[in-house]
């Protein structure tokens, strides 16, 4: 089981103060989700969006400015998302939009009404976390695990696109069509849009590789049936 | 990032007929957010054409393909259309950005981004005629590294950052826009503007244009043809230079080539000597490294720059000897 | 049952990949604004503001300026805190807007206008020189020589004598520096982004003249730091600031371009080696002379000649280091400050000395293997180096390499091999952990330490799982709250030499508590027994040979008024600092140049290391790794490109400032020899966090001299220096 690590650090104000004798103080409490805009946006002309994330609805009036990556963060409470440079260089913000990897930090929110936004939030089955999100840990494909996010919803969409028969800039044949073959070499240029500072290349490539083989095996089995 | 007022278009004659001086059309927005958020775009309208019905892929009668200018980047470079008839493009469409931003980048955005030259993306350099003229060229004799050694002015030396409008320069496109008075059809070699002493206008486009559609006129090079973009980092980089070669072959000898360079000046530049130069000679290394000499023929480095000329000059026989198939 | 070095998988591992994990940005408080900073675009002068345009903006809470700022009663010249009207450097943050969203704080920052007063700047390196100044790196003096440096040149059959240079570096975390700031009368509420939980709350308490018990800081995880969030930086304070004078929490995160100057890099370092040999190899002399840049605001000495004293025998070193004064945002401790950059100026000129020789390089460096210290003659707390050697030669291949440069190629591929030495000092400081026993079955360990990615709360879990012998999934660890037992600075590869002798501590006392409590209840079964005779086994307390009497602690805790047992230990460095304790490494590494384009890519690379014992194999091996991917970032890529004109940054992005991406990294294959050091420490751990950037910028700038007989002495290695 996971630790609860959201709670720990109420728990360890009340836990130790038989230890250290601590003084009191404010207690954060999670960021609330909440449909209402902000509640001053004078000078813009607010604009009203429906999304679902997660696949949950969410109706909300807000100013244009606002990206759906600080949508994400500041107003809906899904904080899994990170901004790293809030630039698209470096990854962190991705999420899937109507099912495809995109930079949530160059793309205003008001531009997705209607479409159906996945998050890190919202990849794992229940408690079961999903065949990816596992292979990472399995692999150590992260360290401080801030890039992290971004880096499964990068390897989500990779494996998708990958089934589709997409090419990249290693693929050395450009008429051959069907499932791509993942290289290693075709795994590194497919994830070089996420940055991670820690250098855990090493382990996302082995981790994107066990998820492929997953599912390369899965589907052979399916097929076989 | 300023205010601005939002705006849905819906249809392409919506988008152009609301558009006005105040107003900049919003596709992808992976430039010009990023430049709004800089403080270097502030628009006092954003009008959002994405739910705009341009954005097939359609193949021609006459055997070319119409590129929607609102597809996305990432669709483009992987249409079946266009694997099979212009891998050029495919292949210069993905060495640019990553994925997450191929996903959101559209054709016609591609064809309108602007320069990374640092000192127009950062206002704490005041110098930057392309962001405030007449304020003068910041890199000049500033970090001018990754800066233009080909069609430069002292106004401005930046370069065009595209990998896509370096292969669509070789492949003659043509960039089909409409405005309020109707369409009209720009060749992709009149698209772009060299800086001249007015930097701070990028292409030929009226104000108030909207890209429609890129046309790419039936190949022959389908079977010869490379991208090579060469940078410091292995992925997710502008190019130092890259090269869009592309080579109709006949038996042994070269019908026809095309020629682009990227990372070198204000625009895809086309290398029409080396293309001549190679046009009716049998590939082979040293005439390859001839046309590179000629592609570079009259390029002017600054303090930082001076390794793009070799490096542009090598990159243009690379990239034909791998499109020809003799490395 | 775990053992100590069971690759445990991160026990964190489930929040951090689901996006639970909380970052310091990423918590709320009721009422809570953003602030914005504004940042100076001038290297030195004053600074005035126009603010109506932003106090005007919509949403906006307050302007802050040096007009209107409050006075802090202690402030700090390090930190600029709009105490006066002062630049010091571009980028600074030289004012703050706090608004209702973000979005309102960002356009109003945007509309206060400073007024100028330039000031002449220091902004030529070469030309300081001559002004420049010794100095010191953490109480070390930055010149220390011995023998006869001058006599051993004269003497020497072949010199090497080299000028290297590294350029100013930022550490870019993927995580921005963020605090949120929240008063409550005169406490002070932090969550921070940050690797010294305590270090913020000192310094808060210190600036703010309050009682450091009033300050409370949180940081259950770091997004990465690797040295620019071990101090506290302006915006901390700001936030801080701004809340104390808006009476709102405040929320502060940096922008990525924010991050180029405010919260330090590493100093552009100047290098000249000198190097003196007989023609057998012998070193006869070394000469290290360092100049490296620090700010106006505090004086950060980049120790790069401090390897040089370790490294090899010789018995004629000098090494010099001098500080060169710049109005340029001031640097500090960047991974493996000093030995990075020091070992790529050392470890190359000993590869162009075994080229003056004829030498293998590997050769070379066995034939001045330092047995014992070089200066002191003091035997080492343990360097097992030579089998790092032979193992990393033999797992590379490197007997079959042909010494000639451009001996090799495929294609226009040239291939080179080359190799280097790795080092890094063995150091930990005082600490302290809780381990506590609970009714519900449960073990907390708990210290105040903090996860910026190295994976502590595993390491926690892995050795309080392994003393006590209570299962991994019964126990919880909690960090990263400044309520906790006091712990150091998660810095300087001491993070986990300090910390488990501590929990280590804690568990063997709150052990023999747990079994005194047994031994004497009478309605134990394991009442009675003699205290060495209990043990805990699979979270059970055994009367050992008597299997059948036993009970879980639970039961036992149950029984005894539900109350936990506990014990807090605290734990101080147990080695003389005289005496010579340091890991060291070997590492090899293949690259591939493009012999037209002049683009070098790392093919593989294989390192061997001797840092103790491993704690956490797996956790382990991704520290060496990352270490190896700074080191073929520091080789090739990463350069802060500066207009000195105006002293400003110009690739203060992750577009132009580059890090490694996933095609720039090969397969590296790294293993650690796993001998422990209890010298050191009770567990026996040296720490990994940095030796593995150490020696791999100079590895890869010797392959690629042996790729294409060019020798760039200048990181990075870009394409166009080998065109």
């Amino acid at each position: 089981m996971p630790q609860d690590f959201a709670r720990n650090a109420s728990i360890t104000r009340r836990e130790c103060v038989a230890v250290l004798g601590a003084a009191a103080g404010s207690i954060a409490v999670p960021q609330a989700a909440s449909a209402a805009a902000p509640a001053d946006t004078a000078g813009t002309h607010s604009v009203a969006v429906s999304l679902r994330v997660n696949g949950a609805a969410h109706s909300l009036q807000l100013d244009p400015r606002v990206t759906l990556l600080d949508l994400l963060r500041e107003q809906l409470g899904l904080t899994g998302t990170k901004k790293g440079c809030d630039h698209g260089q470096c990854g962190a913000c991705t999420v899937l939009a109507n099912g495809r990897r995109i930079n949530s930090c160059l793309s205003l929110a008001v531009v997705h009404d209607g479409h159906e936004i996945t998050t890190v939030e919202g990849l794992a089955h229940g408690k079961n976390l999903d065949a990816i999100q596992a292979a990472f840990i399995d692999h150590d494909g992260f360290q401080c695990g801030y890039c992290t996010p971004g880096q499964i919803c990068s390897a989500v969409a990779l494996l998708s696109e990958a089934r589709h028969g997409d090419a990249s800039y290693v693929t050395a044949d450009l008429s051959r069509t069907g499932p791509a073959d993942l290289t290693d070499d075709e795994i590194r240029e497919r994830m070089s849009g996420n940055i991670c500072r820690c250098g855990a290349y090493p382990g996302i490539v082995a981790a994107v590789k066990e998820a492929q083989a997953d599912w390369s095996s899965a589907s052979r089995s399916k097929g076989g049936q | 990032m300023n205010p601005f007022q939002y705006e849905r278009a819906r249809d392409a004659a919506g988008a152009v007929q609301s558009v006005s001086p105040r107003s900049k059309f919003l596709a992808g927005g992976t430039n010009l957010i990023d430049l709004m958020k800089n403080g270097v775009e502030k628009p006092e309208v954003l009008i959002d054409v994405n739910r705009v019905a341009l954005a097939s892929i359609d193949s021609q009668p006459d055997g070319g393909v119409r590129l929607g200018a609102l597809a996305r980047n990432s669709d483009t470079a992987n249409h079946p259309l266009v694997r099979q008839r212009y891998p050029l493009l495919s292949q210069a469409i993905l060495s640019g950005a990553s994925p997450q931003l191929r996903n959101l980048a559209t054709n016609g955005g591609n064809l309108l981004q602007r320069t990374r030259c640092p000192y127009f993306m950062d206002p704490g350099f005041t110098q930057c005629n392309k962001r405030t003229p007449g304020s003068g060229c910041g890199a000049l004799e500033g970090f001018n590294r990754l800066h233009a050694i080909l069609g430069a002015s002292p106004q401005c030396i930046a370069v065009h950052p595209s990998d896509m409008c370096v292969a669509l320069a070789a492949l003659d496109a043509k960039i089909r826009v409409q405005g309020k008075s109707g369409e009209r059809i720009i060749a992709m070699a009149a698209f772009h503007r060299l800086p001249g002493d007015k930097p701070e206008i990028d292409t030929n486009l009226d104000p108030g244009e909207l890209i429609v559609s890129i046309d790419l006129p039936p190949s022959p090079y389908a079977a010869h043809s490379h991208y090579l973009k060469v940078r410091d980092r292995a992925s997710y980089e502008f190019a130092l230079v890259s090269v869009a070669a592309a080579l109709e072959l006949d038996g042994g000898t070269i019908r026809s080539a095309r020629i682009a360079l990227g990372g070198v000046a204000h625009k895809p530049w086309r290398a029409e000597a080396a293309e001549k130069l190679l046009a009716g000679a049998k590939p082979a290394p040293d005439l390859f490294q001839k046309a590179g000499e000629a592609a570079v023929a009259g390029a002017t480095p600054y303090r930082d720059n001076g390794f793009k000329v070799e490096m542009a000059k090598r990159a243009v026989a690379r990239a034909l000897a791998n499109a020809g198939g003799v490395a | 049952m775990i053992t100590i070095g069971d690759p445990l998988a991160r026990v964190d591992g489930p929040a951090k990949v689901t996006g639970e994990a909380k970052f310091s940005a990423e918590y709320s408080i009721p009422g809570l604004v953003y602030a914005s900073l504004v940042m100076s675009t001038i290297p030195s002068g004053h600074v005035q503001f126009r603010t109506a345009a932003a106090e005007r903006a919509p949403g906006v809470v307050a302007v802050l300026t040096p007009a209107n700022a409050m006075r802090l009663p202690a402030p700090e010249k390090r930190l600029t805190l709009l105490q006066d009207d002062r630049v010091y450097y571009q980028n600074q943050p030289i004012a703050l807007v706090v608004a209702e969203t973000l979005e309102q704080a960002h356009y109003a920052a945007s509309l206060v206008e400073p007024r100028y007063e330039a000031a002449p700047a220091k902004l030529d390196f070469l030309a300081e020189f001559p002004q420049s100044y010794p100095g010191q790196h953490n109480g070390e003096p930055g010149d220390q020589s011995w023998g006869d440096v001058e006599g051993g040149l004269r003497s020497a059959a072949v010199r090497v004598e080299q000028t290297y240079t590294t350029p100013v570096e930022h550490h870019n975390p993927m995580e921005p520096h963020a605090t949120v700031a929240h008063w409550e009368g005169d406490h002070l509420r932090i969550y921070d982004a940050t690797q010294h939980i305590t270090g913020v709350q000192e310094d808060a308490a210190k600036l703010f003249a309050i009682p450091k018990e009033n300050v409370h800081v949180t940081c259950l995880f770091t997004g990465g730091g690797f040295g620019c969030k071990g101090q506290v930086w302006s915006h901390v304070m700001l936030a801080a600031l701004a809340a104390k004078q808006v009476k709102r929490p405040v929320k502060l995160a940096l922008e990525r371009p924010q991050m180029f100057g405010p919260v330090g890099a590493r100093p552009r370092t100047h290098q000249q080696v000198t190097l003196g040999a007989t023609r057998e190899g012998k070193l006869t002399a070394i000469r290290h002379v360092v100049h490296t840049n620090t700010s106006l605001l505090e004086d950060y000495m980049e120790s790069a000649a401090f390897p040089t004293r370790v490294m090899y025998a010789c018995p004629n070193i000098s090494t010099t280091s001098r500080l060169v004064q710049l109005n340029f945002g001031t640097p500090t401790y960047m991974r493996a400050p000093g030995v990075a950059t020091g070992t790529y100026a050392i470890e190359v000129a000993m590869d162009e000395l075994a080229y003056e020789l004829k030498m293998d390089p590997l050769q070379l460096r066995l034939a001045n293997y330092a047995e014992t210290d070089p200066h002191s003659g003091e035997p080492f707390t343990g360097k097992h180096l030579r089998e790092c050697y032979a193992k990393g030669a033999a797992q590379f291949g490197w007997s079959k390499r042909n010494h000639e440069p451009r001996s090799m190629r495929a294609g226009h591929e040239l291939i080179g091999w080359g190799m280097a030495t790795e080092t890094y000092p063995g150091k930990n400081l005082p600490a302290s952990a809780l381990v506590r026993f609970q009714p519900d079955g449960r073990v907390l360990v708990a210290s105040g330490t903090q996860e910026i990615g190295t994976g502590n709360y595993t390491v926690m879990t892995e050795v309080a799982a392994s003393i006590l012998r209570v299962p991994v999934s019964q126990i919880d660890a909690r960090l990263g709250d400044s309520n906790l037992p006091e712990a150091p600075i998660s810095a300087g590869s001491m993070s986990t030499a300090s910390i488990t002798p501590a929990v280590k501590a804690a568990c063997e006392q709150a052990r023999q508590k747990l079994i005194a409590l047994a031994a004497g209840d009478s309605r134990s079964p394991l009442h009675g027994a003699p205290a060495d005779r209990i043990e805990l086994q699979d979270g059970k307390l055994v009367w050992t040979g008597e299997t059948s009497k036993s009970e879980p602690f639970s039961t036992l805790l149950q029984r005894n008024g539900n109350r936990p047992v506990e014990a807090m230990a605290s734990t101080k460095p147990q080695l003389d600092p005289k005496t010579p304790c340091h890991s060291f490494g070997a590492i090899f590494a293949e690259v591939r140049v493009d012999a037209d384009l002049g683009t070098t890519r790392v093919k593989r690379v294989v390192a061997v290391y001797d840092v103790g014992r491993i704690i956490n194999q797996r956790t382990a091996r991704s520290q060496f790794i990352g270490g190896i991917v700074w080191g073929i970032s520091l080789a090739l890529l990463e350069d802060t490109h500066v207009d000195w004109r105006y002293g400003r940054i110009v690739n203060h992005d992750l577009e132009k400032y580059h890090l490694p991406v996933n095609a720039d990294i090969p397969d590296l294959q790294v293993s650690a020899l796993d001998i422990p050091d209890y010298k050191l420490d009770t567990l026996g751990a040296r720490g990994v966090g940095e030796i593995g950037i150490t020696g791999t910028g100079a590895a890869i700038a010797n392959a690629v001299f042996h790729a294409t007989g060019k020798r760039i002495r200048d990181v990075p290695i870009t394409p166009d220096k080998l065109l």
